[in-house]
């Protein structure tokens, strides 16, 4: 292991590297993240306060290669709900849209969501401006749930981006066939549907050459979000994918294609590149300190987050030298990007239409058959242990999930833990039953590991 | 309830010299009985069978190629076998659905789910991981506005049935879906009879009744189930039943899993059930399917251009809101029993749109929810009674 430079390193803390975040490299990707995004919201306050509506999409496929070019700001209910958790104001909101008939077993997300604009935009990071259009994909089927509810509410245009994706596991259309073509001429026309409906409300006429330089901006996003995931096949990894990933993952969705987000990712893997050459890991809070974690496990996470306690499900992991080092989230909860898609810039809408497809049908393809990097190629990762978190609002990653671990810990042998709580509602996690869960999990690869470093010297006793 | 494979299935012509209620108790019988006797006695044959999770599926396709379509809709299981296989906050048509595989009470050469919710996108994911036969999602599309829709769909069906050809063995030809769509086209068409009794003598047939008979039409040979309606529906219409003054009701939100026959026997003791959403998606389909020119063309259009709604499909042309006050006003209903099957999120969602509608226009509304093995029903036909009254002496 290198040796951080000596203006990164403060100092140690219990034989473990004290860093100083506040300046220089490392922890600039989090450090900007989170002022990027605070500037983000202010914005959308200022549309709000002056009756300016918004685009509404969600990260799944999220057209902002064509929002952005029309000059539509965007928003993503779905990181507006998260955010409630995060701020643990989410139950107050998600009461509110049961008083108005929702049932608490539906997505929590579109009910804050529901309550948000109920209570006229107020959001606890900005006033938030009404949808005057939204765009869905079909990579979450309540999504189309989600968009009627802004028809109903304020007669928001909706715009749908379906993707056929993969049949069966394994099965996906290869480039070229028959198939592939078809389900490439129906996006197509999809993609055509939704410049017309953005020129018709914004009375702008499309531009084809800033198009190209917004898909300019996604291509350098893309790229640089794939070198940054794949930078977490190494040991010690770079970043926790549960806590600094998300970061990362917000500004993705929050500004893709555009130039704030291009510079923010070659800066990132500027970042993560230096952190993972000099073997600076995590870092985590101690005594106020920012030091780095201890990295004895090595984690694969699949499902959504737990919002409502969002740190502290984490500690539940990193207490025992968990680190997360790769998930399915970032890949699914990105649209795919992660794959490193380039659009071809001499043909931009047709190459738009290809790399959504091949984008969300590789999120839904994580989301309902398998995420290749943990359950199939885990040694890429070198992982020790999966853990499964399955949540009641979210149907589309958890229906699978139980089912899903029960083949990967036979097919696999590997340490597999299973949560359910709620991405969201704090009213459907059980904090302690979850810790003691993932007490045991260590306990299981503690004594796993002990019986793998043994059984040698046993059989050699034997001979 | 389980009752094997010792019963033999009647004949068209049984069907038609038994006792309507016989009739009636047999069907149920056999869309309740978990073991799919239908479908064993079609193995039985060497005949080869597609399960097709709800709402819709072109069972024309199947039909063309030898195969059985079964509409596989859960059932009345414990769910010991498919319990560990899934998480606590699931409707119950997945779990029982996926149950009565795995007891191998049906067998399958074909697996097809459709993208309808998350949760039934992942049965596709989930049963590919549990049996060896080919599983898989028909992505019918969720953008049905477009005009790319058409040529889409029109590939998706000739994708789907290439495998149809693989699992049957022999090459399907124009001829053969022309007969088939023919086919399907005369047992629409007599549930739509069947349908319209209920509309103007609802008093001589109960929605249980009609579910047992409309249910039949997802686990039988379609030949077989045209020749039973033939035989029944005059028997229907001939049925010496009285006339009450009970107040007509549409029951909507058994779109996908059904609710107990139980309980609509005991909503109907109080009102007429005039119309449902109860197995929609054999009805799919609301007018003949031309026979001539490209028939999987044809297909496709009717299921993008003549169809029917539920809250699992979104289609502009289609609000969901609007049809349920479309289909209250056609069957001259003053009331609506909003249900929706537990867990089941599109459902879920749809009652508060339905129900804010229905305030909006001041038609009077019941909400509930209803899930497969519920076993007492005295409440909600308590619940009923008072709603209803409610609604008379207002």
């Amino acid at each position: 292991m290198n040796a951080a430079p000596a203006s990164q390193a403060a100092g140690t803390l219990a034989g473990r590297r004290v860093f100083d975040t506040e300046s220089g490299i490392v922890g600039r990707g989090a450090r900007e993240g989170a002022k990027l995004f605070r500037d983000w919201f202010a914005e959308l306050s200022q549309l709000a306060e002056r009756g300016e509506g918004a685009a509404y999409c969600f990260v799944m496929g999220n057209m902002n290669e064509v929002l952005r070019t029309f000059d539509m700001p965007v928003v993503f209910p779905e990181i507006n709900s998260l955010q409630t958790a995060v701020r643990r104001v989410s139950e107050e909101y998600l009461r509110e849209a049961e008083d108005y008939g929702y049932s608490p077993d539906i997505c929590g997300y579109v009910k804050v969501d529901f309550a948000t604009q109920l209570l006229g935009g107020k959001h606890p990071m900005a006033r938030i401006p009404k949808p005057m259009l939204a765009v869905t994909t079909n990579a979450c089927n309540t999504y189309f749930k989600w968009v009627e509810i802004w028809e109903r509410m304020h007669g928001t245009i909706v715009s749908v981006i379906d993707v056929p994706a993969e049949r069966a596991n394994h099965t996906r259309s290869p480039r070229g066939s028959e198939e592939y073509k078809n389900e490439l001429a129906y996006i197509v026309g999809q993609v055509k549907d939704l410049i017309a409906t953005c020129e018709r409300l914004t009375g702008k006429k499309f531009d084809i050459d800033k198009f190209r330089m917004h898909l300019k901006y996604a291509n350098e996003m893309s790229l640089a979000w794939r070198d940054i995931l794949k930078l977490n096949e190494r040991t010690p990894a770079a970043f926790n994918v549960l806590t600094d990933g998300l970061v990362y993952l917000g500004m993705s969705n929050g500004f893709r294609a555009t130039e704030t987000g291009a510079k923010f990712f070659k800066d990132l893997l500027e970042e993560m590149t230096f952190r993972s050459q000099n073997g600076i890991g995590p870092l985590m809070k101690v005594d106020g300190k920012d030091v780095e974690a201890d990295q004895r496990f090595r984690l694969g996470f699949i499902g959504v987050p737990c919002y409502p306690i969002f740190r502290g499900f984490n500690e539940f992991f990193t207490d025992w030298g968990g680190t997360f080092v790769t998930s399915a989230y970032l890949t699914f909860a990105s649209g795919g990007t992660g794959m490193g898609f380039e659009y071809d810039l001499n043909n931009p809408i047709e190459s738009l239409a290809e790399g959504t497809l091949e984008t969300v049908r590789d999120t839904i393809a994580n989301l309902i058959f398998e995420t290749p990097e943990i359950e199939t190629r885990l040694a890429q990762y070198n992982l020790d242990g999966i853990v499964y978190h399955s949540v009641k609002s979210c149907r589309t990653i958890s229906s699978g999930l139980a089912d899903r671990r029960h083949h990967a810990a036979e097919r696999l042998g590997i340490s597999t833990l299973f949560l359910e709580s709620d991405v969201v509602d704090p009213r459907s996690v059980a904090k302690a039953q979850m810790k003691n869960r993932a007490d045991a999990f260590f306990e299981g690869m503690i004594a796993r590991k002990q019986k793998k470093q043994t059984a040698p010297a046993i059989v050699g006793a034997a001979q | 309830m389980k009752n094997g494979t010792a019963v033999p299935m009647p004949s068209p012509a049984e069907w038609a010299s038994r006792p309507l209620q016989e009739i009636f108790l047999r069907a149920r019988e056999l869309v309740e009985d978990p073991t799919y006797p239908t479908v064993k006695a079609w193995r039985a044959k060497g005949g080869k069978v597609i399960g097709h999770f709800q709402v819709y599926f072109p069972e024309e396709l199947a039909h063309a190629g030898g195969l059985l379509p079964v509409k596989i809709r859960g059932a009345q299981t414990e769910g010991l076998e498919s319990n560990p296989h899934f998480g606590s906050y699931l409707c119950s048509i997945l779990k029982s659905s996926l149950d009565v595989a795995l007891t191998k009470d049906i067998e399958l050469d074909l697996f097809v789910s459709l993208p309808i919710c998350d949760g039934a996108r992942n049965l596709a994911g989930i049963w590919g991981r549990n049996f060896s036969y080919k599983c898989q999602l028909l992505h019918l599309p969720q953008n049905p506005n477009t005009t790319a829709a058409l040529p889409y769909l029109r590939s998706e069906y000739a994708r789907i049935l290439k495998d149809i050809e693989a699992t049957a063995g022999r090459k399907v030809t124009d001829a053969d879906l022309a007969r088939s769509i023919g086919l399907y086209n005369q047992a629409r068409a007599l549930m739509r009879d069947l349908y319209r009794i209920r509309r103007e003598e609802p008093w001589k047939i109960a929605p249980d009744e009609s579910l047992a008979l409309v249910g039949l039409a997802g686990i039988l040979p379609v030949e077989d189930f045209i020749a039973l309606m033939h035989a029944v529906l005059p028997l229907i219409a001939a049925r010496p039943a009285r006339k009450q003054d009970k107040m007509r009701v549409v029951f909507e939100g058994g779109f996908c899993e059904v609710p107990p026959f139980d309980l609509l026997q005991a909503v109907a003791r109080s009102c007429y059930v005039v119309d449902d959403d109860l197995y929609i998606g054999l009805r799919w389909l609301l007018s003949d399917v031309p026979v001539t020119g490209d028939p999987v063309e044809n297909l496709a259009r009717a299921y993008l251009s003549d169809s029917s709604y539920s809250p699992v499909q979104h289609d502009h042309d289609k609000p969901k809101e609007k049809m349920l006050l479309k289909r209250i006003k056609e069957s001259q209903a003053v009331a609506a029993i909003l249900a929706a099957a537990k867990m089941c999120e599109p459902g879920l969602d749809e009652q508060v749109a339905y129900a804010k509608e229905l305030e909006a226009h001041k038609i009077p509304y019941f909400i509930s929810e209803f899930e497969e093995n519920q076993n007492s029903f005295d409440d909600i036909a308590i619940q009923m009674e008072t709603f209803l009254e409610n609604i008379m002496f207002n």
